[in-house]
């Protein structure tokens, strides 16, 4: 059962890379849109490169995020309904977006849009870890978490609101729910840089996620410092779902529904489900981003509604599941 | 204070519905317009003093025409409030002004008139006579419509085989048949790429469509001032690639936002860049 995790996602990834790839509102035969990808092919090439490939590329690198940074959070505060979206950190790194774009910040200097994005979702992370602590109840993690969301939305709204750009009151939508419409290759050397950081922080957190499962003390006992523990996973989560976010949008869901899904096949040990969560995320965002153009290809269908129409039923249930803990 | 503010708008009740029975048939005295579209019509027809308020809109350089002109004079901010207080025998809004200000203004007695956006030059000619009839200055609007008319029947047959173009915008919305910018394009001897692929008169246009559907020039939409997500697709670079393959591009300004007689210069100046595209090509 656990041998055939790495082969089914293996196997899955690629697959929906090229799936991603050879969809799209144009309509263009899958194999001669892939051949231009390589050959040259006039303007079939310049969309292949410039319009599908960092939409498809983005998606994993969004998703390996967000799926990652949600199951290095359930580890830490061992609890399911840890998820980057729903706790406030991506819209926390939405603020710190918006402000750059509004600003002119992101305009004047390039990094500033994915430095702002990860201030925001440092602050995010670490107010939530503030508020919720390591032995946090699913109460206060969830009702830390709406705090931080609503407050970060007004002041989101609030920005959008007094921006000179007519155009800012209807990107709401776009900060709130994501989108990885007609991204450029500009978008994902943005993102990468600072998701390499974050994913490489929280991969490191395995050995003491595992070890956190015994306890506090016991992991202090094998020799954890809870404090680096802690950094490291506020700077990881934050560079990860800081920069995700400064390119996509808020996308909600992802890490809820990757490491919830995942966790039987790995023995519900943490270190095994971040490389699992990061793959399993990828593969959910390229196919979440896949039916978007499938289902609606004109109406411009936001990733994130599809995410959230996918992932709260499921919080529902995770919910129903902890009454008892919440009660 | 509140007593005084009940007071006050009782007495605006009685003294708008006095005045509404006696302002249809002279010609208004004193006007407010509250939509940039109107602001422009009203500012060009009205007699001197007619006029008391345009929007701050009209003060725009991006989406007013006549911003220059609109300096002199005082402008609101289309809230039924101030509106109020000037005073106004006639109030000029769009159909897309906000309905609970125009249904607020009307509680209190004032006549406002209501104008659609103008999406061909036909509605374009009416709504100057419309303005002109509704200022009382029927003469001063048949004169501009006649004129704009004339103007309009001058310029040179569309080709047999027009270059087509697609209008971008922020968002990637497009427009197509029954907006005004298809309008001016088509009239200038463009085809709308539009048509093509079947879009309303805004829709998004994906930009693979866009690129694939290879028109010979593009016309973005000006970029405002702060940043936004909205407009970065403006700077797509695959967008960048495809105009310097085109070598060709435009911008739209202010005179294609409303159905003015400044739409024309619109019209000419595509005019210019399509025979000059012919000469090149």
């Amino acid at each position: 059962m656990t041998r055939a995790l790495p082969l089914a996602l293996g196997a899955l990834l690629p697959l929906l890379f090229a799936a991603s790839l050879a969809i799209g509102p144009a309509g263009v035969p899958w194999g001669q849109s892939l051949a231009a990808l390589v050959r040259e092919d006039g303007l079939l090439t310049l969309v292949m490169r410039e319009i599908r490939l960092p939409r498809a590329l983005l998606a994993i690198m969004v998703g390996a995020s967000l799926g990652l940074a949600g199951a290095a959070m359930q580890g830490y505060l061992r609890n399911p309904l840890a998820e980057p979206g729903l706790i406030g950190v991506s819209g926390s790194a939405a603020l710190g977006a918006v402000i750059a774009i509004h600003t002119g910040l992101a305009a004047a200097f390039t990094l500033g849009l994915p430095l702002l994005a990860l201030a925001g979702a440092a602050i995010g992370v670490a107010l939530i870890l503030f508020l919720a602590g390591p032995r946090g109840s699913s109460l206060t993690l969830i009702l830390a978490g709406i705090a931080i969301s609503a407050l970060a939305g007004a002041f989101t709204s609030l920005a959008l609101n007094l921006s000179p750009n007519p155009f800012a009151a209807s990107e709401i939508v776009f900060w709130m729910m994501g989108s990885l419409d007609d991204r450029s290759m500009t978008h994902v050397w943005i993102a990468l840089p600072f998701m390499a950081v974050g994913w490489a922080l929280m991969l490191t957190l395995g050995r003491a996620l595992d070890a956190l499962t015994l306890g506090e003390d016991a992991a202090e006992a094998l020799g954890m410092s809870l404090t680096r523990v802690r950094l490291t996973l506020v700077f990881g989560v934050a560079a990860a779902v800081g920069a995700a976010t400064a390119v996509a949008g808020a996308i909600g869901f992802v890490g809820l529904v990757v490491p919830h899904i995942l966790r039987p096949f790995v023995g519900a040990r943490p270190s095994r489900l971040l490389l699992a969560s990061a793959a399993g995320g990828a593969a959910l965002v390229l196919a979440a981003d896949i039916a978007v153009r499938l289902i609606l290809p004109d109406r411009d269908l936001k990733l994130g509604v599809l995410m959230a129409i996918v992932g709260a039923p499921l919080f529902l249930h995770l919910i129903y599941k902890t009454r008892k803990e919440v009660a | 204070m509140r007593a005084s503010r009940i007071v006050a708008v009782l007495a605006a009740l009685l003294a708008g519905a006095a005045g509404a029975a006696s302002a249809s048939d002279e010609a208004p005295g004193r006007v407010v317009s509250i939509n940039l579209c109107t602001d422009q019509l009203a500012m060009m027809l009205a007699a001197p003093g007619q006029l008391v308020s345009v929007s701050y809109l009209a003060r725009d350089r991006r989406s007013a025409a006549m911003a220059e002109a609109a300096r002199d004079w005082p402008v609101n901010r289309s809230r039924a409030e101030e509106i109020y207080l000037l005073e106004p025998d006639l109030v000029l809004g769009g159909t897309w002004t906000t309905p609970a200000t125009v249904s607020m203004l009307r509680r209190l007695g004032i006549r406002v008139e209501l104008l659609a956006p103008a999406g061909t030059f036909e509605e374009t000619a009416r709504q100057i006579r419309e303005v002109g009839r509704l200022l009382g200055r029927d003469a001063a609007g048949e004169a501009m419509a006649r004129a704009f008319e004339a103007r309009l029947a001058a310029f040179p047959p569309v080709p047999a085989d027009p270059p087509r173009v697609a209008l971008y915008a922020a968002n990637g919305l497009t427009s197509g048949r029954g907006s005004l910018a298809d309008e001016i394009i088509r009239r200038a001897g463009f085809r709308n790429v539009a048509d093509e692929v079947n879009l309303p008169a805004t829709g998004r246009l994906a930009l693979e469509r866009l690129i694939l559907a290879e028109p010979d020039l593009v016309v973005t939409s000006r970029t405002y001032p702060g940043q936004s997500q909205s407009e970065a697709i403006l700077d797509h670079p695959a967008l960048e690639a495809y105009r310097a393959r085109t070598a060709a591009g435009a911008i739209t300004d202010a005179d294609w936002v409303c159905g003015l007689p400044q739409t024309l210069d619109a019209v000419e100046r595509m005019i210019d860049l399509r025979l000059s595209l012919e000469a090149g090509g």
